[in-house]
C-alpha cells in the first residue's frame, strides 16, 4: 500500500524569458519523495538542478517561471498558495541549505541570534525562549560550547562550523523536507565527509526527507535512497541508488559512473568530475532536437536526433528516458 | 578596530560641542537673553569676558555656549529626519524596484538639482523663521545622498548569500529589510549623516544669517553672526567667536565623517578578524 508522498512534481516545466529568448530551461519533471525519505538529483552544471529547487518553495524569480506541471506539497499546490501561505512553508516546513556557508549568513548578526530568529518568526517563541531553543539547536549540530558560540559572528568561525550553523538553522523548526543544494562543495574532503554524516544522521532522527542535489553522483548514491539523474533540464534516469552502478540504462548515467574514481581512490581525489564524458552540457538556448543528449552520446543514431524519447519504467520504480537504453 | 587620528580629532570637538550644549546653563557666566547692561558694552575679550561683549553688554562667551544647543539640535535632528527619509526611500526603491524605484529616483533627481539651501529658503519663506520651521526645512531638503547610498547599497546587498538565504528561510521583505539589509549598510549612512550633520549646522548659520532662521535676540551662532555684520570692522570679536564656533563644529563632523569612512569601510571591515 502507498501512502501518500510528501512532496510530488509532476511534468514540471521552468521557463526562461529574458526579453530575447523563451525557452524552457527544465521540462517534464516528475518525482516524488515520501516521508522520511531521502531523493538525490545528479547532474552537470546548468542542467536546472537549482531552479528545480527553488520551484519547490516557490522562489522562482523573473526571468525564470513554472510554465506547466504541478508541485504538490502534502497535497497542496504550491503555487496556488498565497504569498504568506509560501514564507509559512519556507524555512518551518521546506527547508534549504546552500553550496556557500561563507556568505549563507548575515555578517553582521550573531550566529545565535540567526538561528533564534527561526524560532521567533515561525514557532512565536519570544526572543528569551528561541535564544534558549538556539543554544539547544547548536549543541545539536555538534558545535562545542554552545553557549559561547552563540555570540560568534560568522566571520569568527571556520567554514565547516559555518555549514553546522546552516545545518541548525535549516533544521531549527523540525522541517518535513531539506533540500541540500552542493553542500559540501566549498568544504574540504574531510570536513564534507562530516557534514554529510551529521545532515544525514540529524534527518534520519527527526525523520526529516532529504533532496540531496549535487555533480557528484556517487557522494548522491552514498546518501539517497533513490538518484534521480538530470541532463539538461530533463530527467534522463531515475533509479534506487543500489541498481545506478550496477545497472545503469542510460548512456549518460553510465558515462557518470564510468568518470567515477574507482571505490577506495575516490577519497583521495576529492570530488569527482564528469571529464570523460566528451563534449559540453548545451546553453538552454541551444538545446538540440530529440534526445538533447545526442551530440554527445556514442549509442546515438538516426531518431535520437528527430525524436525525444519518452519515459520507460523500468523494475522497482525505475524509469529511464532513450530509444536505445541497455 | 583602529580610529584614525582625524576621527579622534574630530570626535573630541564634536563631544566638546555636545558637551558645551548640553551643560549650557551651568557653563554660562551670565542669562544669554536677559543678561544685558549698558554699562558694559562692547567690551574686548578679557579675563573677565572672555569672549567681550556686545552693544547692549551681553557677554558672547555666554551667547556662544547657548548658541550651541540651538546649533546642534538643528544639526542633529534635522539630519536625523533627513537619514530616516533617505533610507526609507532608498531601501525601498531598491528592493522593490519597478515604480516605486522610478518614483524614489526621480524625487532624489529632483532634489540634487535643486540646491538644498534654496529649497530651504523657500520653506522657511513659506514657514517664517523660528526652531520648529528651522528643522522642517533642513530635514526635508537634503536626504538625496543618503537616500542614494542606501539604494545603491540595497542593489548590491540584494544578491548576497544571505539576503537569498533569508528569503528561503521564510522571512518576509520587512525582516529581511531590518534584519539583512539595513545592519549592512551603516557603516556608509553614519558617515553621510556626520557630513550631513556639518552641513546642517553651516545651513542653519546661513538661514539664520539670512534672518530666516532663528531670530534675535536668541541666540544662535548664524544669527549672532548677522547681529554681528555691521561692528566687524569696530568689534570683531562678535564676529570671530561665534564664527569660530562653527568652523570647529563643521570641522569637527568632517573629520569625524572621513574618519568614520576609513573605519567603517566594508572592505576594512572583513579584513579584521
Ligand atoms: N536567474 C537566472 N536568470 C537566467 N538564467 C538562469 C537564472 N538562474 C539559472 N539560470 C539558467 O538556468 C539553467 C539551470 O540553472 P541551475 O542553477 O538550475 O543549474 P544547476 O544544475 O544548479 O547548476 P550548478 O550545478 O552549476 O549549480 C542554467 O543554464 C542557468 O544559466
Ligand atoms: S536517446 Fe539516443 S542519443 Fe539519447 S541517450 Fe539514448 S541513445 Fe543516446
Ligand atoms: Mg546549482
Amino acid at each position: 500500500m502507498t501512502t501518500a508522498p510528501l512532496i510530488e512534481v509532476e511534468d514540471l516545466r521552468i521557463d526562461l524569458d529574458d526579453g530575447a529568448n523563451h525557452v524552457a530551461a527544465v521540462e517534464g519533471v516528475s518525482f516524488r519523495i515520501d516521508r522520511g525519505e531521502t531523493f538525490g538529483l545528479v547532474g552537470e552544471s546548468g542542467c536546472g538542478k537549482s531552479i528545480t529547487a527553488l520551484a519547490l518553495i516557490g522562489l522562482l524569480r523573473r526571468p525564470l517561471s513554472v510554465a506547466a506541471g504541478a508541485i504538490r506539497f502534502e497535497a497542496r499546490e504550491i503555487q496556488r498558495l498565497s504569498a504568506a501561505e509560501q514564507r509559512a512553508l519556507r524555512g518551518n516546513r521546506i527547508a534549504m541549505i546552500f553550496q556557500e556557508p561563507m556568505t549563507a549568513l548575515n555578517p553582521v548578526s550573531p550566529v545565535g541570534r540567526q538561528i533564534a530568529e527561526m524560532f521567533v518568526l515561525h514557532k512565536g517563541k519570544s526572543w528569551r525562549e528561541a535564544n534558549q531553543l538556539a543554544v539547544e539547536a547548536l549543541a545539536s549540530v555538534r558545535v562545542p560550547a554552545p553557549e559561547r558560540r552563540v555570540k560568534d559572528y560568522p566571520h569568527q568561525l571556520s567554514g565547516g562550523m559555518r555549514q553546522r550553523v546552516m545545518i541548525a538553522i535549516a533544521l531549527a523548526c523540525d522541517p518535513d523536507l531539506l533540500i541540500a543544494d552542493e553542500p559540501t562543495t566549498a568544504l574540504d574532503v574531510t570536513v564534507q565527509a562530516e557534514i554529510i554524516e551529521l545532515m544525514r544522521n540529524l534527518c534520519a532522527e527527526r525523520g526529516t526527507a532529504i533532496l540531496m542535489i549535487s555533480h557528484d553522483l556517487g557522494l548522491v548514491a552514498n546518501v539517497c535512497r533513490r538518484v534521480g539523474v538530470m541532463y539538461a533540464g530533463r530527467i534522463v534516469e531515475e533509479r534506487r541508488s543500489d541498481d545506478i552502478f550496477s545497472a545503469c540504462a542510460h548512456p549518460y548515467t553510465q558515462g557518470l559512473v564510468d568518470s567515477l574514481p574507482r571505490l577506495g581512490s575516490r577519497a583521495a581525489l576529492g570530488r569527482s568530475r564528469l571529464r570523460e564524458i566528451a563534449g559540453v552540457v548545451p546553453a538552454i538556448a541551444d538545446f538540440p532536437a530529440g534526445c538533447r543528449f545526442n551530440p554527445r552520446c556514442a549509442q546515438a543514431t538516426e531518431i535520437c536526433r528527430t525524436t525525444a524519447p519518452e519515459t520507460t519504467w523500468l523494475g522497482a520504480g525505475g524509469l529511464v528516458r532513450c530509444h536505445h537504453h541497455a | 578596530m583602529k580610529l584614525g587620528t582625524s576621527a579622534i580629532i574630530g570626535g573630541l570637538l564634536f563631544a566638546l560641542a555636545i558637551f558645551v550644549g548640553l551643560f549650557a546653563p551651568w557653563l554660562a557666566h551670565t542669562d544669554p537673553v536677559m543678561g544685558a547692561n549698558l554699562m558694559n558694552a562692547e567690551e574686548p575679550p578679557s579675563w573677565i569676558w572672555w569672549f567681550g561683549t556686545d552693544a547692549q553688554g551681553r557677554d558672547i562667551y555666554s551667547r556662544v555656549v547657548h548658541g550651541a544647543r540651538i546649533s546642534l539640535t538643528v544639526g542633529i535632528v534635522s539630519q536625523l529626519v533627513n537619514s530616516i527619509i533617505g533610507v526609507t526611500l532608498g531601501l525601498t526603491a531598491g528592493y522593490w524596484g519597478g515604480w516605486w524605484d522610478d518614483v524614489v529616483n526621480g524625487l532624489t533627481n529632483l532634489m540634487l538639482a535643486i540646491p538644498s539651501l534654496i529649497f530651504a529658503l523657500a520653506i522657511m519663506a513659506v514657514l517664517g523663521p523660528g526652531l520648529t520651521s528651522l528643522l522642517i526645512a533642513l530635514g526635508l531638503t537634503n536626504w538625496s545622498f543618503t537616500c542614494r547610498i542606501a539604494r545603491a547599497s540595497t542593489l548590491s546587498l540584494k544578491s548576497q548569500g544571505y539576503v537569498q538565504a533569508a528569503r528561503v528561510l521564510g522571512y518576509g521583505d520587512l525582516r529581511i529589510m531590518i534584519t539583512q539589509l539595513l545592519p549592512n549598510m551603516v557603516g556608509p549612512i553614519i558617515v553621510i549623516g556626520t557630513l550631513g550633520m556639518g552641513g546642517a549646522v553651516l545651513a542653519e548659520a546661513s538661514l539664520s544669517f539670512l534672518g530666516l532662521g532663528i531670530r534675535p535676540p536668541y541666540p544662535s551662532w548664524g544669527s549672532m553672526l548677522s547681529e554681528a555684520r555691521d561692528q566687524i570692522t569696530t568689534a570683531p570679536w562678535l564676529s570671530v567667536f561665534p564664527g569660530l564656533a562653527i568652523f570647529l563644529t563643521v570641522l569637527g563632523l568632517n573629520l569625524l565623517g572621513d574618519g568614520l569612512r576609513d573605519v567603517l569601510d566594508p572592505q576594512s571591515r572583513s579584513r579584521r578578524t
